[in-house]
């Protein structure tokens, strides 16, 4: 017996597994995410003092990579759309957008990181910069993994779009759920701890 | 049988897909845009507090238009829109009550 | 034995078996198994995620086990690991922050799975106030699992930070250990991680009850004969009781000093989500009476229990009270109170779980006559063992003391008590012998029986034993309720819900 409602919706809901599959987990990383922002509060609430955003990190750079992420959103969702519209090629290019995206937003990060090391500026330093460390850290690593999935999709992954091109529609959409889910955690990240 | 449903999915939405993607170049140059703004306030260096309500007021509408258009949220099902307010009552909780069991009525200060 | 050692058996013991006992048994073994079966699924609705949720769940079994091996030997900080105590610790206490982190994930994967099945791959007919009343609870468990989880992956991921990055999330300024200042940048603090733990460790333990009434209903309904008396109430108070227990993690931490408004407000709701559970098991006492009962092994262990539950769950109303839990926190009256719900609460419906569902798995019966012995022995013992410490608690002799007390006048009193509890587990364990002789013997030699021996009403009782890939021959409908036993009329004590 084959698993119902992979690729068809069930009436009663009108969703496929996938799509409830992937919301639920985007539902389990607020919490997790969510669990650092209040210790941030936690945090600061209780510090006799806290430096603001801008004096210790790089707003420019920063800005620069909340650019890259919202572009990369969009190139993401632009390429679910081309399969919606059949175009196997509009999609590899704009999923190849995604992800080189992401990888100019790591390389920003390695920047980033690299000079606050140099500079003496560890997690270890202050609590500052532990929350900084750890946030913007477990962020990466969904980063990097959202980008392994998008590479994916893109490479192999691909060769499903001839056998099922609906479910591997949907697998992208949810791929991009996943996607735009990290770049929204990035926008309550960058002004809580560049801006404030 | 799988074609079949390729097409009438993609038929279907053709005309839909055309209608989101300008949907979708708009809401990205809004995001942009906000960017710029919430960047451009918090030079002004405002009282923490202000600053906060304000910097959370433009990350809230930055996040709603992904959310609500790249996520496709704002024509999602029943089910989806529960497990979230579910989700969001609790990520309250948790942000909220420990804050103010520490410092015993934080913000009635 | 040294007291170190004594602090990893605590530590390793609350934690094992939690999450690699009862979580993996009550939801990963019982759920996996039953839930789809009982909803006519013909299986999970994502198998490779369920495999990776077992095998996180292996990693982290193995973790936590290895851990007794290295230098400095296991956790010993506690299963709640408080800060600054677990920060200092040896190694053992990074592999069980590793440990817990694959637990987390390996429970995550399979909440988004049991949710996802029930919802998408029930029967047709099969209408949600149609579920059996264990669906109901492994469902709103998931819930549980899938949102509190979290923060405790990152309260570990930040305790690994503290461990080996230097960083102080949960470390004061000016610590003073072994007479000197700890060279650290400060300026944390403990009772985050304290909170963060208490978020998921709460509905935690609801995770660890919710299952096990799922499984007692189950058999209470099928050996009276009679549908379950309160079925609505029974399933709104179930998600009452899962909402709730969100919002009352504090009254773990009534000691901590916080303020009387939060206080009172944590003392609140504690009060306020003891009513579902009140509700949950007076409805099951209740769908006793009138009923045709019938003593199998299941039922013995079924209604065994009832007052266990009863017991332990009273007994945490002082608890949850700002006040009353001054001189009760942290001593042996706490152990007692959870003891009593987990072992011979949630452990009794394990076990009446595993001898109602034996002829699903393997189409034999468990021998009835070393059941009873298992029963009968295990519900003496449980309360030898576990209702002294109420006296002992209360008599002021503090929990995770190496000594069980023996160092302190005012334990004297009380100290023969803990003998008579050693007494207690060594017999208890004694009695485990026929319940894993019989298992594995009934595997060749038990009573072959058909599909349907206990002559229930739910669908997993129309699949094969056991049942094939895909569960059912032919793809189950739901015609009515789930409990139609004794309807007047009717050919059977039991009109079963698959049969049209």
């Amino acid at each position: 017996m084959d698993i119902p409602y992979t690729v068809a919706v069930r009436r009663d809901t009108g969703l496929t597994n996938g799509k409830i599959g992937i919301w639920l987990f985007l539902a389990s990383e607020v919490m997790l995410f969510g669990a650092l922002f209040a210790s941030y509060i936690l945090i600061r609430v209780g510090a006799p003092s806290w430096p603001r955003g801008d004096t210790i990190l790089n707003v420019p750079l920063a800005t620069f990579n909340t650019l890259v992420l919202i572009s990369s959103s969009v190139t993401m969702v632009m390429a679910w759309a081309s399969l919606m519209r059949g175009r196997l090629g509009t999609f590899r290019l704009y999923m190849g957008a995604t992800v080189l995206l992401g990888f100019v937003f790591l390389v920003v990060k390695y920047f980033e990181y690299s000079h606050k090391f140099e500079s003496g500026l560890f997690p270890s330093t202050n609590n500052f910069l532990a929350i900084y460390f750890t946030l913007t850290g477990l962020h990466m690593l969904h980063v990097m993994g959202g980008m392994a999935v998008n590479a994916y999709f893109m490479g192999p992954g691909a060769k499903q779009w001839k056998s099922n091109p609906v479910w591997f529609t949907n697998r992208v959409e949810h791929a991009g759920l996943f996607w735009h889910f990290v770049d929204l955690v990035w926008i309550f990240l960058f002004p809580t701890l560049y801006l404030l | 049988m799988t074609s079949d449903h390729a097409a009438e999915l993609t038929g279907d939405h053709a005309v839909d897909i055309d209608k989101h993607v300008k949907i979708y170049i708009t809401v990205f140059v809004a995001l942009m845009a906000l960017t710029i703004i919430t960047v451009a306030i918090s030079r002004v260096h405002l009282p923490v507090p202000i600053a906060v309500s304000v910097a959370l007021l433009v990350a809230i509408v930055k996040g709603s238009l992904v959310a609500c258009y790249f996520m496709h949220l704002i024509s999602e099902k029943k089910l989806i829109y529960a497990v979230l307010v579910l989700t969001v009552v609790f990520f309250a909780a948790l942000l909220a009550l420990p804050v103010v069991t520490m410092h015993n009525g934080f913000w009635l200060r | 034995m040294l007291p170190d050692f004594y602090n990893e058996l605590g530590a390793m013991h609350g934690t094992i078996m939690v999450f690699l006992g009862v979580v993996p048994l009550a939801v990963g073994g019982f759920g996996n198994f039953v839930l789809p079966l009982q909803i006519g699924a013909p299986d999970m609705a994502f198998p490779r995620l369920n495999m990776a949720s077992y095998w996180f769940f292996f990693l982290g079994g193995v973790t936590m086990l290895a851990s007794f091996f290295v230098p400095g030997g296991a956790a010993q900080s506690g299963w709640t690991s408080y800060a600054p105590l677990s920060i200092l610790a040896g190694t053992g206490q990074t592999m069980w922050l590793f440990g817990m982190i694959f637990l987390i994930t390996s429970s995550l994967l399979g909440a988004i799975n049991f949710i996802t099945t029930t919802v998408q791959l029930r029967a047709t007919g099969l209408t949600f106030m149609r579920f059996p009343f264990f669906v109901w609870a492994q469902f709103v468990t998931a819930f549980l699992l899938l949102l509190a989880f979290p923060p405790l992956e990152a309260a570990g991921a930040m305790q690994l930070m503290d461990r080996l990055a230097g960083t102080s999330f949960f470390l004061p300024t000016g610590l003073v250990v072994s007479g000197q200042v700890l060279q650290v940048a400060g300026g944390g603090n403990p009772l985050l991680w304290q909170h963060l733990f208490w978020f998921l460790a709460h509905p935690e333990v609801y995770v660890l009850i919710l299952p096990a009434m799922g499984i007692v209903a189950e058999i209470i309904a099928n050996n009276t004969r009679k549908p379950l008396w309160g079925y609505r109430s029974m399933v709104y108070s179930l998600v009452f009781l899962g909402f709730m227990s969100f919002i009352v993690w504090a009254h773990h931490m009534f000691m901590t000093g916080m303020g009387t408004a939060m206080a009172a407000f944590f003392q609140t709701t504690t009060m306020i989500i003891s009513i579902p559970s009140v509700v949950i098991l007076t409805a099951l006492i209740i769908s006793l009476w009138g009923g045709s009962i019938r003593y199998n092994t299941p039922m013995l262990f079924a209604v065994g229990f009832l007052p266990m539950f009863g017991i332990g769950g009273l007994t945490g109303l002082p608890l949850g009270l700002n006040v009353a839990d001054i001189p009760l926190h942290d001593t042996y009256y706490v152990i007692a109170h959870f003891h009593y719900v987990v072992a011979p609460g949630t452990i009794f419906a394990l076990f009446a779980g595993i001898y109602y569902w034996y002829p699903k798995a393997t189409g034999r019966k468990m021998n009835e006559t070393l059941g009873k012995i298992h029963f009968a022995g295990s519900f003496v013992c449980m309360n030898v063992v576990f209702m002294p410490m109420f006296l002992v608690g209360l008599a002021g002799v503090s929990r995770r003391l190496f000594d069980g007390g023996a160092s302190y006048a005012f334990a004297q009193p009380v100290l023969h008590l803990n003998v008579v509890s050693s007494w207690g587990a060594w017999i208890l364990a004694l009695f485990q012998i026929p319940f894993i002789f019989n298992f594995f013997w009934s595997i060749r030699k038990g009573e072959k029986v058909g599909d349907n021996p206990w002559e229930a009403t739910t669908i997993e009782w129309s699949a094969p034993s056991p049942p094939p890939h895909g569960n059912f021959l032919h793809a189950p409908q739901a015609y009515r309720g789930p409990y139609e036993y004794s309807v007047p009329g009717a050919a059977k004590d039991f009109t079963a819900q698959y049969e049209a």
